[in-house]
């Protein structure tokens, strides 16, 4: 222990790190010398992030608290009335509707992606890169005539009408297109899978002799699946979980087109206060709102990984 | 054993595998493979990496089925139960820790799974990690303990159930020197505590010799041979065992009467039990060779290593390939470049058909 502590530098605390000092103390004068180096690979990128992301931020968030000018455009004068606007029950159920959508989608994405990357990750190597490749084939193919691709297929005309009344099921057309459930098949469609691949990278790495521990110790599958599987690829699902969720929550386009173009989810309202109504302080609180519920969400997705944390076990 | 009159001689058999065969694509992993592993023993299956044990191991487990054969434990097929319902548990080799849980939660959760009260978990937890000398790191989770405690914990958690049989996948390979020689003696310890069938599959002969009551030598798929660890080294039955088993002399002739006629080296002497005529090897350990003037063969010492407690010396002995080794107490006096006779006595060699 004394030849220990004579190592240990000057004013260092004794205690919890005295067993292992030399080698946390390495570790951190090599991160020191590639200081230098670790800017030069960050500051491209952070540099486009500050220039084109928290600028504009700023200035949204600047706008909030001015008023509308009569035709259009910012008065600086400050006011709260923006927010206050937030919770007329008008634009609340919009924010509120909104939420839901986004959360229906999630979930249905969770419980359709996770079969799917599970299957995916359980397969032998060569199929396992065909089938991923099948999941991100549709981000080959343009967004917007992806979306306007379910507006012919559900249409009143549509295939899909067609193939019911055809086949005699139906005597007329159904209304498939212009409502919520429209929205939340649409954006299942284009988010899945941003689902699939992080649950897919969960699963793949779960060493796969945790499972037959598990069975080895009495446990049923549905058991094995519930204490082990699904707590150690928990970070996977909430990384899943946010990236549908954020983009469905925002989501402007496929509203507008599948959901018959009236102001239903908050990312319209936004464009609308925008482009529309010219009110740029309103849709600047609208967007204010939009963030900070994603920043809630963020920082619960931070807390629920730091709890189901513990990557030793996992392979890789 | 003599308190109870109506006991067999024979031990009763727990597992009995008959005729197991699995292949996978191509390759043979268990070649009609057929064992008794006994009530209450040690047993271990070596063999070289890729003979089959680790396969034989995950089919007594239940997580591959042979192709064909049969496994009963007490008599009742094996095979029909799944993994999750047979009283089997396993020490895994990477040992499979629930890194998501606790020291203790890890070893509870095959109690939980038979639905035992709380109570009677949390004090049969107890018990097991104070067997195990982990009582202080029950709160702890796997990643924050060393390599010896974790593979501890993966002891307890497999012993916690109370299993009718015990496998554990290569124990010690993963642990330092060290803390090998503590863990065997403690897994002998244990075992004899419990009183549960262990079955050992390892690679490493000293852990196999030092632990097991029996080992079961697997090559290629198939069982060469059976036997108590002195029997297997003095013994050898196949020119396998003969060659995997510990350091030995291997000479090839046909067998003759009072021992073996080998080509260019004259008639070596082994204790008889083959038919003259026979292709045989003889076998014969280093320590069992004599260094001195008038033996069997003669040579010359190309090498001397000094180990402390013995000393291995290496003859080259014109007409035989592979140099002969020696091995004597303590240092020697010989050195290289030496003539010497080497001799050993006809008890101490083998004679093993080819």
């Amino acid at each position: 222990m004394t030849a220990k502590h004579d190592l240990a530098p000057p004013g260092a605390a004794p205690g919890p790190t005295a067993g292992r000092p030399p080698r946390r103390s390495s570790r951190r004068s090599r991160a020191l010398g590639t200081a230098g180096a670790r800017l030069a690979f960050l500051g491209p990128g952070l540099g486009y992030l500050f220039v084109l992301l928290l600028v504009p931020l700023a200035l949204v968030l600047s706008y909030t608290v001015f008023r509308r000018g009569r035709f259009g455009g910012v008065v600086y004068e400050a006011t709260s009335e923006n927010f206050t606007r937030l919770f007329d029950p008008l634009y609340f159920h919009i924010v509120l509707g909104s939420i839901k959508i986004a959360a229906l989608t999630t979930l249905v994405a969770l419980l359709l992606g996770y079969p799917t990357a599970y299957a995916i990750a359980r397969l032998p190597r060569k199929w396992k890169t065909i089938a991923l490749v099948a999941v991100v084939l549709p981000f080959w193919t343009n967004f917007l005539i992806r979306v306007y691709a379910w507006v012919i297929m559900l249409s009143g005309p549509g295939l899909v009408n067609e193939a019911l009344t055809g086949i005699g099921i139906i005597d007329k057309p159904l209304e498939l297109l212009y409502n919520q459930g429209t929205i939340v098949t649409g954006l299942l469609y284009s988010y899945l899978p941003l689902m699939i691949l992080p649950l897919y990278a969960a699963i793949e790495r779960l060493d796969p002799q945790l499972g037959e521990a598990s069975a080895n110790l009495g446990a049923r599958p549905a058991r094995t699946f519930l204490s082990v599987t699904l707590p150690l690829t928990m970070p996977g699902i909430l990384t899943g979980c946010v990236f549908v969720f954020v983009p469905s929550l925002g989501n402007f386009v496929i509203p507008e087109i599948l959901g018959g173009g009236r102001s239903i989810m908050v990312g319209n309202l936004i464009r609308d206060q925008f482009l529309k109504a010219r009110d740029y302080p309103f849709g600047s609180a609208l967007a204010l709102a939009v963030i900070a519920v994603l920043i809630v969400l963020l920082f619960l997705q931070a807390w629920a990984s730091r709890v189901y944390g513990g990557t030793e076990g996992r392979r890789g | 054993m003599s308190a109870v009159p109506e006991a067999p001689a024979v031990p009763r058999t727990l597992v009995g595998i008959e005729g197991v065969s699995r292949r996978f694509g191509d390759v043979v992993a268990l070649d009609e493979v057929s064992l008794d592993i006994r009530q209450g023993e040690f047993f271990a299956l070596l063999g070289p990496s890729g003979c089959g044990k680790t396969t034989l191991l995950r089919i007594l487990a239940g997580f591959e089925a042979p192709d064909s054969g049969a496994v009963t434990l007490d008599g009742a097929d094996l095979l029909a139960r799944p993994a999750h319902r047979r009283p089997v548990n396993l020490m895994f080799q990477s040992y499979a820790l629930f890194p998501h849980m606790s020291v203790a939660k890890n070893v509870a959760y095959g109690l939980e799974r038979e639905g035992l009260p709380r109570g009677e978990v949390s004090s049969r937890v107890a018990e097991v990690l104070a067997t195990v000398g982990l009582t202080e790191q029950a709160g702890r989770r796997p990643h924050q303990l060393s390599g010896g405690q974790r593979q501890r914990v993966a002891l307890a958690r497999a012993i916690v159930k109370r299993p009718r049989l015990l496998l554990l996948d290569e124990p010690l390979s993963a642990l330092d020197k060290k803390v090998r020689a503590e863990m065997q003696l403690e897994l002998k310890r244990l075992q004899h505590e419990v009183g549960i069938t262990f079955v050992v599959v390892t690679h490493d002969q000293e852990e196999a010799m030092s632990l097991a009551d029996r080992i079961a030598v697997l090559q290629a798929g198939r069982v060469e041979q059976v036997d108590a660890p002195v029997r297997l080294y003095e013994r050898p039955g196949t020119p396998f065992v003969a060659g995997f088993i510990g350091a030995n002399n291997l000479f090839e002739g046909t067998a003759v009467g009072e021992g073996l006629s080998a080509p260019g080296l004259g008639t070596l002497p082994a204790q008889g039990g083959l038919a003259a005529g026979t292709p045989a090897l003889l076998g014969v350990r280093p320590e069992s060779i004599r260094l001195g003037a008038g033996g069997v063969l003669s040579g010359v010492v190309a090498d001397v290593s000094f180990y402390g407690g013995v000393s291995h010396i290496a003859v080259r002995v014109p007409g035989h390939e592979r140099p002969v080794l020696v091995a004597t107490q303590g240092p020697t006096r010989v050195t290289a470049g030496a003539e010497v006779g080497l001799g050993w006595s006809a008890s101490d060699a083998v004679l093993i058909a080819r």
